[in-house]
Parts: structure tokens; C-alpha cells; sequence
């Protein structure tokens, strides 16, 4: 197997993650996009691991244990910007325009 | 797409059957993902997630990588998607199909995605296109030593930041309270 | 020796209760209720042949001669460890060895103050004789025949039972969880499951036909298990998650009924309160693990840490940090706040979690882990250390603060707060067994008088306000009346009640009185502090009995007395309350009266461990004289009380603090409880919070703000220039047309900072992307 295969997979997620950050109005289809962002980078991180030792592995767990943490986190805000807003459309957070 | 890593190395030996194994697993990880970015409903798109996410973990099988694949199953199959959908409930989304999902920079989205595909595709091809995955000792079937040598590294050479997750969980849990709670 | 092998069992019946309560309580003909008080009763049962077998088993103990040489002594202590299996405890297999490498090494601080296999009567000597003088040693010479006399010239050894299984097992540490059997356990094995049975009995009328009755019981189990599971631990690793186990069942109890929100409010104030005193827990554990080479063993951690096998300015830090975790979860000063609000939970909880049993975790903890405190903190021998002044302090504002309450069951809090300060204290002095034997007595009295005000409660309407709703009760009430006075009395150490001994026994501990002997340091500022909280406890407590049980009914409807399932545990308590100093006698009251052999210190040879994990401590004698002046300070409380109350004598004193302004003031801080709370929540966190806020405004308004505006100001003073300059000369098409290129600029310029925040992901993605295919290009 090539590394490039796992590569360049990866970065098709990475990719199709940040379209769905950009493009998606509700909050949770957010952090799942999220969610495609940080696999896509513990892939990357499983696949140079076979070159260069167990620190990849290593670091792709404590990507899964932020990234258990930043859906936490993440949520409880969602929840919080329902129970304020009663939608959690990003949209309509737009309190930092200028 | 997929005919760009399906490309086996011209090298025959036992590698074509993980070939054919990444080929599936990759297709349907692209197709899961597109369509969590492009779903017209809430729910599904956490039930596509969940697919990439559980093809995430065989690809972590498929790298050796053992550990890592079942606290990816655990973790992110077990425990994160059921959290996605409390969410969904508790933000009462719509649980059917809804049609303003998306807001109007779908243009944008693509274009913004696509660069960043070409770009990092262009550096990846440039230097990575020669490097096969090399899994050494770890060939070795029927031992737990990739297991060993994790938790090794885990206890050992990565404790601090060990410790420092373990408090970012804590100081999360302790947020995710404060935020969430009612008064 | 099987119950001490086994013992595993009461834990895991209790959490097997929690489960079956759970899943079958709902459908069960009490709901619940009888799952729970059958296991409770099967652990006390199991608990009681324990303590019998404990009775036989320290009998047939080996005795360590006095005057043996110290390599017969060692060999003898060492065989008393017979029972730690190596993998529980590698120091406990070979300590001398390992005990005499590390001493090699270290040289350390540990030997000095020790004084572990020093003669006893030096140590003695030293410890009175630094402080009063000839007197004292004169005293300590002869009362360290008497002591001889006393222990027969030898000691029992103890031999602990431990038991564990190995959870991880790594060359670099592994990591075990089991059971410790010894005194300090089997105390615990009796006290915890005893009242937690009464208040399961009391909690079925009490909570009769609550919201959440089966899930109230499921809990009570839950609490039961992880506190026997806490007191049985074999490594710290256990004790932290039997701690944190506590505290949840706490935090769930407390918030019972959450749907009111000052409930759910205190049941978070106690779980966060709890959160900064473990931190404290766990750095000072991680420091015992390393200190102890790698191991979470306790056998191992007291071993090292008695024969000097740690650094004392190791031992130092870490008694220091888990003070920090005493002073959250026992409630010391100045984390204390949590344990008064804390009683919006049901009543019975309050009983059993925040007076008998869950608030000694911290007591527990600092006696389980002795050595650690005694060494660390030089209590031998000294006149003053943290330990000691934290509780202290705590048991005399704790006693003030419960003047001005005006809930029955608040007065109880901060009383409970002031009694874990005279435990606290004591462990301090270096009087271990008075620590322990408080906490016994303590447990009873202080469940006693919970009940009792839940009892009251019961009858007036599920108030506690004891100034407004209560009064006259005592001829309606006339069960809950005795048993409270019983209680009453004790906690304010009336002869010959339980309180009086243990409290006494505590005071003449901190070595401090003249003609005291035999105690560790001599500590007279605790002693002063100690009579000055007695004073008040016996006073703050005749309040209450005035409040709520004489005058008129000041309450609306009919109080009436409860029923037997309340009144029958409030009588067993009452009694155990009234003889449980029985217990402890001290082995002659002044020479006029002898105390036969067979009874005389009965809880100190079964609970006090002797032997290679514990500090060599002595034990003060009883003191007539210091009897008698507590007694009198306590009965001096009561009947002023008793005057200004029921006499109305001191009339000047009423309504004072409405005429005086100096007594308004002192007033006022008691019943802004010191203003911790306005500090906690006002000043530090609004600080935090509000100063975060107003700083970043700050920023925002002067710097960001003045960088605009000058950029604005200096484009103004272009533009000037520029009209002053080239406009002149410049073709005024020119001008507009960079006018109009300018707002267009701006217009779009606009468009971006539209408040979309993923328009802002967008840009910074797209600007990501573009700067990197630049770096790829340029540098590839």
C-alpha cells in the first residue's frame, strides 16, 4: 500500500469537512463537520505512524478524547444558543457584524 | 475519484487483497461523507456520519493500528454519534427532510474546499508519491506488541500531555455543565 | 479470619442493592425501601461478626516487649505483617530491608522526628519537657511509669488483613484495589452501615410518598457502598474514587429535589466546592505514589513514611495538599461554605451524609494515612501546625456561626462543621485515638439530633425555621424531646454522656493543661480555641432546645408526635449517643475511682494501630481537672443560656445588636457567615468574570477604538493634505473618481464583516488554502 492512498483520502474528507463548516446553517450539522475535519487528520496521523513510531498513535487518541471533549463543549453552547435563540441557526448569530 | 486510490503500486505480493479492502472502505467513506455535508435531513447525516466514522476505524485496522480502531469504535461510534443525536432531540431539529439546511454560500463552500483539495492533493502527490507503508516487526501476527508499545509510549514518553488531556476532559465536563445547565 | 478475608462482600452487597433497587424497585410492594434496609441489615450483621473477630483476633495478637532489643522488636512488628500479601504491598514483605536502603540513602528528616523505635518515656519527656518546663518532665517521668505500668511494659501489636486483587500490572507500577482490615476499618465497618440502617428505617416515614421514593433509596445504597468501599481501600488509588464516589451520591442526594432551584443550586455548590479540595486529593496522592516508589499501596505509603523512608519535606507537600481535600470535604474553614447549604437535601440524607459519615472522609483520610500527617507536619513534639490550627479555627467560627441561625438544621451544619474541627484538631495535636473516638460518638449524638430535627420537622409542616414555626413542642413531642436532649447534652459533654469522654479526651490531647502528660506536643493555643467552641456548642445547642421545644407553639396546625418508625431510631441513637463513651473509659478518673482492666481504653487497643505502619503515639491521661473546667465551661454555656432564655435574665443583651452598633456589626458578619459566600461568588469569580469582560471592554474602547480613530483621524488629516495639496492641482474628475473607489471599497469591505460566521470560516479557509499554495509553490 502507498501512503498516499490514506493521504489523499484524508484530505478528500478534509475537504468535504469544510464545506459542510462553511455551508451548513444548523449547529450540530456543524460539529459533525467538524467531526469529518479531525478523522481526516487522524488518519493522517495513523498512516505516518507506521513510519515514524508510535507517537502518531498515540496523538490520534488524544485527538479522540478533544474531540469527545469539543463535541461536549460544543453541544452545551448548541443547547445554550436554542434555549437564548430558539433556533440554532447559525445564521442568525450575527452579533459580531460590524 | 476513487479510480485515484484504488491505483495499487505496480508491486504485487499480499497487498492487493488491502487494496481491494481500502478501495471499498475509501469509496464509501467519500460517498458517507459528501452526503453528511449535503443531506436534506438532520438525522440522517448523523447516521452517515457514523459510517465514516466506522470506516475511519477499519482504516485504522487496516493501518495495524488496533488500539486506536477499537477506541475509535468505542469512542466515536459508541459515544459521540449517540451525543450528536441528544443534541438533535434536545434542539428539537427537524427530524424530517428540511430544506433550508444550507445557507446561500453553497458556491463559495465548493470553491473554498476545492482549493484547499488541489492545494493539499498538489504537496501530497509532490512528496509522498514514492513512499510505501512499511509495518515492520508488527507483521508479526498473534502478538499484542503494537498494543504494548502504545500504552509504552502512552505511560512513558507522552505522560504529561497524558495528564493535560485528562484535565481538558475535566475542565470540558465541568464547561459543558455550566453551559448546559438550566436556572 | 474468613470475615476478614471476605469482607469484600459488604461493599458489593450494598452496590448489588443500588442495582436491584434500580431496576426492581418500582414494582417491589415497599418500592424499594425493603431491598435496601435487608442489605443495609445483612451488612451490619456481617460487620458485627467482623468486630467480634476482630475482638479475638487482636487478642491472640503478638506483643512487642519493652525493653526487647530492636532487632527482636523489628522481627516481631515485621511478623505482625504477616497477613499484607507482597503483592499488595512490596514495602510490607521486606520493610526492613527496603526501610533500612532507603534510610542509607536518604539520610532523610524522617528519623529525627519520628522517633519510631525510640525509647517511648524520652520521647515523651522531649515532647512535655520542650514546652512546661520542669514541671511537666517532673510529671512525664513519673507518669511514664505509670504508663508502663499501665500497657503491662508491653504493647499489642496489630495485624492487619489485606487482601487485594491486581487491577494493572506494569513493571513501572501496578496498581492494586482490594480491602484493608484493621481497627480504623472495622470502626468504620460498624458506624457507616449502623446509621446508615437507621436512617433507611427513618427515611421510610419520612419520605412517605416523595416524587422519587425508590430513587431516594437506590441512592441511599449507592452512598452506603462507596463509603465502605472508601473506608476498606488498600491503595490511595481506591480511596480517590471511593472520595469522588461520595461526592457524587452527595451531589444527588443534596439535589433531591431539584425542581426547586436553591436545591439544585446547593447540590452544585457542594460538587464544585468539592472540585478545588480535590485537587488538592490528587496532587497530593501523585506525590505519595512517586514518594513510595511507584506504589498506590496505603501499607506501603505508611510503611515508607513512619520508618523514614520518605523525604520530609516530601511528606510536608503532600500533607499540605490533601489538608486542602480535608478542608473541602470535611468542611473546614475556609471551604467550608458548602456543608450548611448542603442541608436542602432530605433530612435523613443530612443525618447520614453530612454529620455521621460521609464529611469524616476527610477525617478518615488523614488517620488512614497517619504517618504521612505526623511526620510530615512535625506534630510530635511542636505547639502549633496546620493541621491543628485549621481545625482549630474551624471548630470555634463554626460554633459562633451557629448563633444567629435560624434553621434548626443549619444550627446542626455548622455544628457539624465545628465537631470535624475538633477532629481535625486532634489529629493535629497528635491525639489519633480521641480523633477516632469523636468520630464514633460524634456519629451517633449528631445523627441523633438530625433525626430529631427532621422529626420536628415532620410534625410542623416540613419547616426547620425553629425561631418562627416551632416552640412548646416538648409536651407534644415527648420521644423526640428526650432523645434530643440526650443528644443535646452529649455533643455539649455533659458527664457522663458520650461526648463528654471523647471531647475530653481531645482536649487533653493538645497536651496544653498544666499537669497533662503523655500527650505528643503541647498545643495551648488549640486548647484555648477548643474551650472557647465548647463553651458555644453547649450554648448554641440550648438555644435550639428553647426555640423548639419551650415557650408557645408558634407554628400554624396541630403538631403531633411521629410515629415509631421515626421515634425508634432516634431512641437507639439516643442510648448508643448516651453510653457509647463507655467505650473509652480512661483507665483511672483521678485515683478515686479504678477502673477495672477489662474495660478501661477498650476502643483504643482495638482501633489504634501499633506496629511498623503507624506512628509510635502516646496517649494523654485523663485529667480531673481539665474534666471538671470543660464540664463547667460546657455547663457555664447552658445555664446562661438557660437565664437569658427561660429566666430572661440579661435583659440589656436583648435585642442588643438592634441598639448597639458595635454588636450590629459583629452580628452582621456572623449572619453574612463571614462573608465567604459574597467573597466566593461576588469578589473572586465576579472579579474574574466582570474583570474579564470589563478588560477586554477596556481593550476594545482604548486600544482598538484609538487605533480606529486615529487611523480615522489620520486619514482626515490626509485627506487635508491632500485636499490642501493636490486637490488644487489635481482634476476634480480624479478626486471622485477615487472617492467613488473608495466607497465601493468600503461597500464591499462591508459585506465581509456581515456577523456570518461561517462567511468568516469561509475567508479564513480560502485565505488558509491561498497562503499555503503559495508556501507549496514557492518553496517547491
Amino acid at each position: 500500500m502507498l501512503l498516499n492512498q490514506f493521504l489523499l483520502l484524508a484530505a478528500v474528507l478534509f475537504s468535504v469537512g469544510v464545506y459542510g463548516v462553511i455551508v451548513r446553517r444548523n449547529g450540530v450539522l456543524v460539529l459533525m463537520s467538524i467531526e469529518l475535519i479531525l478523522n481526516a487528520v487522524n488518519i493522517n496521523l495513523i498512516a505516518f505512524s507506521t513510519f515514524w513510531g508510535m507517537g502518531g498513535q498515540v496523538f490520534a487518541l488524544f485527538v479522540i478524547a478533544v474531540a469527545a471533549a469539543e463535541v461536549g463543549v460544543g453541544l452545551a453552547i448548541v443547547l445554550l444558543i436554542y434555549r437564548n435563540k430558539r433556533s440554532i441557526d447559525i445564521d442568525a448569530l450575527d452579533e459580531l457584524k460590524g | 475519484m476513487t479510480g485515484l486510490f484504488a491505483a495499487a503500486p505496480s508491486a504485487v505480493s499480499f497487498d492487493t487483497p488491502a487494496n481491494i479492502a481500502f478501495a471499498v472502505i475509501a469509496v464509501v467513506m467519500v460517498i458517507a461523507a459528501v452526503r453528511v455535508v449535503t443531506t436534506r435531513n438532520v438525522v440522517h447525516a448523523a447516521l452517515w456520519l457514523m459510517i465514516v466514522l466506522g470506516g475511519n476505524g477499519l482504516l485504522y485496522l487496516l493501518l495495524q493500528a488496533e488500539f486506536v480502531a477499537m477506541t475509535q469504535f468505542l469512542v466515536y461510534l459508541g459515544a459521540i454519534v449517540v451525543l450528536f443525536l441528544f443534541g438533535i432531540m434536545l434542539t428539537r431539529a427537524p427530524l424530517g427532510r428540511s430544506d433550508d439546511l444550507d445557507n446561500d454560500q453553497r458556491w463559495m463552500g465548493v470553491a473554498v474546499s476545492l482549493i484547499l483539495l488541489v492545494v493539499i492533493g498538489y504537496s501530497l502527490i509532490k512528496t509522498y508519491s514514492d513512499d510505501k507503508l512499511t509495518f515492520g516487526a508488527v507483521r508479526n501476527a498473534g502478538t499484542n506488541a503494537q498494543t504494548q508499545d502504545l500504552a509504552t509510549s502512552i505511560f512513558v514518553d507522552y505522560l504529561v500531555p497524558f495528564e493535560v488531556v485528562s484535565v481538558l476532559l475535566l475542565a470540558a465536563l465541568i464547561g459543558a455543565i455550566v453551559l448546559a445547565r438550566r436556572d | 479470619m474468613w470475615f476478614f478475608t471476605h469482607v469484600w462482600i459488604v461493599p458489593a452487597m450494598m452496590a448489588l442493592s443500588f442495582l436491584l433497587i434500580l431496576f426492581f424497585g418500582k414494582k417491589m410492594p415497599k418500592k424499594g425501601a425493603e431491598i435496601g434496609i435487608f442489605f443495609v441489615a445483612l451488612c451490619l450483621i456481617y460487620s458485627l461478626f467482623t468486630l467480634g473477630n476482630w475482638i479475638t483476633w487482636s487478642h491472640d495478637s503478638p506483643t512487642l516487649a519493652e525493653g526487647a532489643p530492636e532487632a527482636q522488636q523489628l522481627a516481631a512488628e515485621k511478623g505482625a505483617l504477616a497477613n499484607v500479601p507482597a503483592e499488595c504491598s512490596k514495602v510490607a514483605a521486606h520493610p526492613v530491608a527496603s526501610v533500612a536502603s532507603e534510610k542509607a540513602e536518604g539520610g532523610s528528616g524522617g528519623s529525627d522526628t519520628s522517633g519510631g523505635h525510640g525509647d517511648e518515656g524520652a520521647t515523651a519527656a522531649n515532647s512535655t519537657g520542650t514546652g512546661t518546663g520542669e514541671v511537666a518532665s517532673g510529671a512525664a517521668a513519673t507518669s511514664g511509669s505509670a504508663k508502663a505500668a499501665e500497657a503491662g511494659a508491653e504493647e499489642t501489636l496489630t495485624r492487619p488483613v489485606v487482601r487485594c486483587a491486581t487491577w494493572i500490572d506494569s513493571p513501572e507500577a501496578s496498581i492494586t484495589w482490594g480491602t484493608q482490615i484493621d481497627g480504623l476499618s472495622i470502626m468504620m465497618l460498624l458506624v457507616v452501615p449502623l446509621i446508615s440502617l437507621l436512617v433507611h428505617i427513618f427515611s421510610t416515614d419520612y419520605v412517605h410518598g416523595d416524587r422519587r421514593y425508590t430513587h431516594y433509596f437506590a441512592f441511599l445504597s449507592l452512598f452506603t457502598a462507596s463509603m465502605l468501599f472508601f473506608v476498606l481501600s488498600q491503595s490511595t488509588l481506591q480511596m480517590i474514587v471511593g472520595w469522588e464516589l461520595v461526592g457524587v451520591c452527595s451531589f444527588a442526594l443534596i439535589g433531591h429535589w431539584w425542581e426547586e432551584k436553591p436545591n439544585s443550586d446547593a447540590a452544585l455548590k457542594a460538587f464544585l466546592t468539592n472540585r478545588v479540595g480535590d485537587m488538592g486529593l490528587l496532587i497530593g496522592m501523585i506525590i505519595l505514589f512517586f514518594a513510595a516508589g511507584n506504589s498506590f499501596s496505603i501499607m506501603d505509603i505508611t510503611i515508607l513514611a513512619n520508618e523514614g523512608g520518605i523525604r520530609h519535606t516530601v511528606l510536608m507537600a503532600a500533607s499540605i495538599c490533601l489538608i486542602a481535600a480535608v478542608m473541602s470535604k470535611s468542611g473546614q474553614f475556609i471551604l467550608h461554605t458548602w456543608l450548611p447549604d448542603a442541608m436542602a437535601g432530605p433530612t435523613p440524607v443530612s443525618a447520614l451524609i453530612h454529620a455521621a459519615t460521609m464529611v469524616v472522609a476527610g477525617i478518615f483520610m488523614v488517620a488512614r494515612l497517619y504517618p504521612v500527617f505526623f511526620h510530615g507536619l512535625s506534630i510530635s513534639g511542636s505547639s502549633i501546625n496546620l493541621l491543628a490550627v485549621v481545625g482549630a479555627v474551624t471548630a470555634l467560627f463554626g460554633a459562633l456561626l451557629a448563633f444567629v441561625q435560624k434553621d434548626i438544621k443549619k444550627v446542626l451544619a455548622y455544628s457539624t462543621v465545628s465537631q470535624l474541627g475538633f477532629m481535625v484538631t486532634s489529629l493535629g495535636v497528635g491525639a489519633w485515638t480521641a480523633a477516632m473516638f469523636h468520630l464514633f460518638t460524634h456519629a451517633f449524638f449528631k445523627a441523633c439530633l438530625f433525626l430529631g430535627a427532621g422529626s420536628l420537622s415532620h410534625a410542623c409542616h416540613h419547616s426547620f425555621n425553629m425561631v418562627d414555626d416551632m416552640g412548646g413542642l416538648r409536651k407534644i413531642m415527648p420521644k423526640t424531646f428526650w432523645t434530643y436532649l440526650i443528644a443535646t447534652g452529649a455533643l455539649a459533654g455533659i458527664f457522663p454522656l458520650s461526648g463528654f469522654w471523647s471531647k475530653d479526651e481531645i482536649l487533653a490531647g493538645t497536651g496544653s493543661f498544666p499537669g497533662s502528660s503523655h500527650a505528643n506536643g503541647t498545643y495551648h493555643l488549640m486548647l484555648i480555641m477548643l474551650l472557647i467552641a465548647a463553651f458555644c456548642t453547649a450554648a448554641y445547642m440550648t438555644r435550639t432546645i428553647w426555640y423548639a421545644f419551650y415557650g408557645e407553639y408558634r407554628g400554624h396546625g396541630h403538631p403531633h408526635e411521629s410515629g415509631p418508625r421515626i421515634t425508634v431510631p432516634l431512641i437507639i441513637l439516643a442510648t448508643l449517643g448516651a453510653i457509647a463513651g463507655l467505650a473509652n473509659l480512661p483507665a483511672q478518673l483521678s485515683g478515686w475511682l479504678d477502673v477495672p482492666d477489662s474495660v478501661q481504653t477498650r476502643f483504643e487497643h482495638l482501633v489504634e494501630p501499633v506496629g511498623l505502619y503507624f506512628p509510635q503515639l502516646t496517649h494523654a491521661e485523663f485529667n480531673p481537672a481539665l474534666a471538671i473546667l470543660s464540664v463547667a465551661v460546657g455547663g457555664a454555656g447552658i445555664v446562661l443560656v438557660y437565664l437569658y432564655y427561660w429566666k430572661g435574665a440579661f435583659a440589656g443583651l436583648h435585642g442588643l445588636a438592634g441598639r448597639n452598633r458595635t454588636a450590629a456589626f459583629f452580628k452582621n458578619i456572623l449572619v453574612n457567615k463571614y462573608y465567604f459566600d459574597w467573597l466566593y461568588t461576588d469578589v473572586i469569580t465576579g472579579w474574574v468574570k466582570g474583570g474579564l469582560a470589563r478588560g477586554s471592554n477596556w481593550v476594545n474602547k482604548n486600544v482598538i477604538d484609538g487605533v480606529v480613530n486615529g487611523v480615522g483621524r489620520g486619514a482626515a488629516a490626509g485627506g487635508r493634505w491632500v485636499y490642501d495639496n493636490v486637490d488644487q492641482t489635481v482634476v476634480d474628475g480624479a478626486v471622485n473618481g477615487a472617492g467613488s473607489v473608495s466607497s465601493a471599497t468600503g461597500g464591499g469591505l462591508r459585506r465581509i464583516t456581515s456577523g456570518h460566521i461561517q462567511q468568516y470560516a469561509a475567508l479564513f479557509f480560502a485565505a488558509a488554502a491561498v497562503l499555503a499554495g503559495m508556501f507549496v509553490v514557492l518553496i517547491g
